[in-house]
């Protein structure tokens, strides 16, 4: 019936709010990866939730750093583990795009650079969710945060999302893919490529955040597939150059289908959708353009 | 507190039974075709691989009863 590795890694009890993506793209990848893994986390939500002192959800080795040394701490695991001989343990690092985007990108840039043999996977709510939904770099244009309000004099956030995926495509790392928590199949197969890639790898993972986006817990899957069919957010990986789209949109749904389910894209009017839906089908284009 | 706050006990937030913040509940009928749907997409885990649910741990978010192919699971009071 299922194929899957019927092992939870991440034990239930956390204490993510309902309908949380973050801990669904968590899951998946865990059991991507199975039990001979290590995972750093950044600060973040996911941290929070499942680490309550003196509980854990985590099943495997675990270590929380700050949002600055994910990836130099995955380094140093990974370096720690290649001196006792142990070539074959999956280093994950997994960081909010607060840690991944912003505050983290220093230290991911520096082991991307190295060539570390780490799977950096960032799990992008578009907003630090954690501390009270303020930007990041990975917030989209024209939402609504508490340090980007919409109001008379302003939309939102008034920048484009950074295109994190293309700056770690630009170290000329063996395996880059963006995911989506609605697509199950596609996140655990690119979890599995990366962790066979032989250097570092990085996975943006967008994953519909109830809380920070404004809507109904049970809607988180049906917004993944919303950004994903009106693309908004595109699937794609790069395996060793080679540019693939691995969903392609043969009949896409209007990015204004997306967005007016999203109590922060509320207050957009024609012309600012008008933008987003220009933005999501050039990009898109210039995937597929590049894929062939 | 542990030296470096080491938590030796894997998956202990077990102690933590979350089903008391739910408030409607996710009920499977027998139209089920076990496709595993849900089983992908709990935030929680708390649903087996035979499709049962397990309500201690539970948070009533929905997504089951939202995804299910087959309208299988309904939320209920």
């Amino acid at each position: 019936m299922i194929d899957i590795d019927p092992k939870e890694y991440l034990a239930p009890g956390h204490r993510a709010c309902a309908g949380c993506g973050a801990t669904i793209a968590v899951r998946l990848a865990l059991k991507a990866l199975g039990p001979n893994t290590v995972a750093v986390s950044a600060t973040g939500c996911l941290e929070v939730v499942t680490s309550p002192y003196p509980e854990t959800s985590w099943e495997i080795p675990w270590i929380h750093v700050a949002f600055e040394n994910a990836s130099a701490v995955a380094s140093g695991v990974e370096e720690a583990l290649k001196a006792k001989g142990k070539t074959d343990t999956n280093i994950i690092v997994i960081g909010g795009d607060g840690g991944t985007t912003d505050i983290g990108i220093q230290s991911l840039s520096g082991a991307m650079e190295r060539g570390q043999n780490i799977i950096y996977m960032c799990y992008d709510n578009e907003a630090y969710m954690n501390t009270g939904i303020q930007r990041s770099s990975s917030t989209p244009f024209g939402a609504s945060t508490t340090t980007s309000p919409a109001g008379k004099n302003s939309f939102g956030e008034n920048r484009f999302k950074k295109d994190m995926a293309t700056i770690m495509a630009g170290h000329g790392i063996p395996y880059v893919a963006t995911a989506c928590v609605s697509e199950p199949q596609d996140l655990m197969n690119k979890v599995k490529k990366a962790a066979e890639a032989k250097g570092p790898a990085y996975i943006h993972v967008l994953q519909p955040c109830a809380t920070g986006w404004g809507y109904d817990p049970s809607k988180t899957i049906k917004l993944g597939k919303l950004a994903v069919d009106s693309k908004a957010w595109v699937l794609y990986e790069i395996d060793n150059g080679r540019i693939n789209v691995t969903k392609k949109i043969t009949n896409p749904v209007p990015v204004k289908d997306y967005l007016s389910m999203q109590k922060r894209f509320k207050h957009l009017t024609e012309d600012k959708i008008e933008i987003i839906q220009k933005h999501a089908e050039e990009k898109y284009n210039q995937l597929i353009a590049l894929s062939e | 507190m542990s030296i470096g706050a080491v938590v030796k006990e894997p998956g202990s937030s077990r102690n933590n039974k979350t089903g008391s913040w739910r408030t409607f509940k996710p009920v499977k009928s027998d139209k089920c075709i076990q496709c595993g749907i849900c089983y992908y997409f709990c935030p929680e885990g708390c649903i087996s691989t035979d499709i049962e649910i397990d309500y201690d741990y539970c948070k009533g978010c929905g997504i089951c009863a939202e995804e299910c192919p087959v309208k299988a699971i309904s939320m209920e009071r």
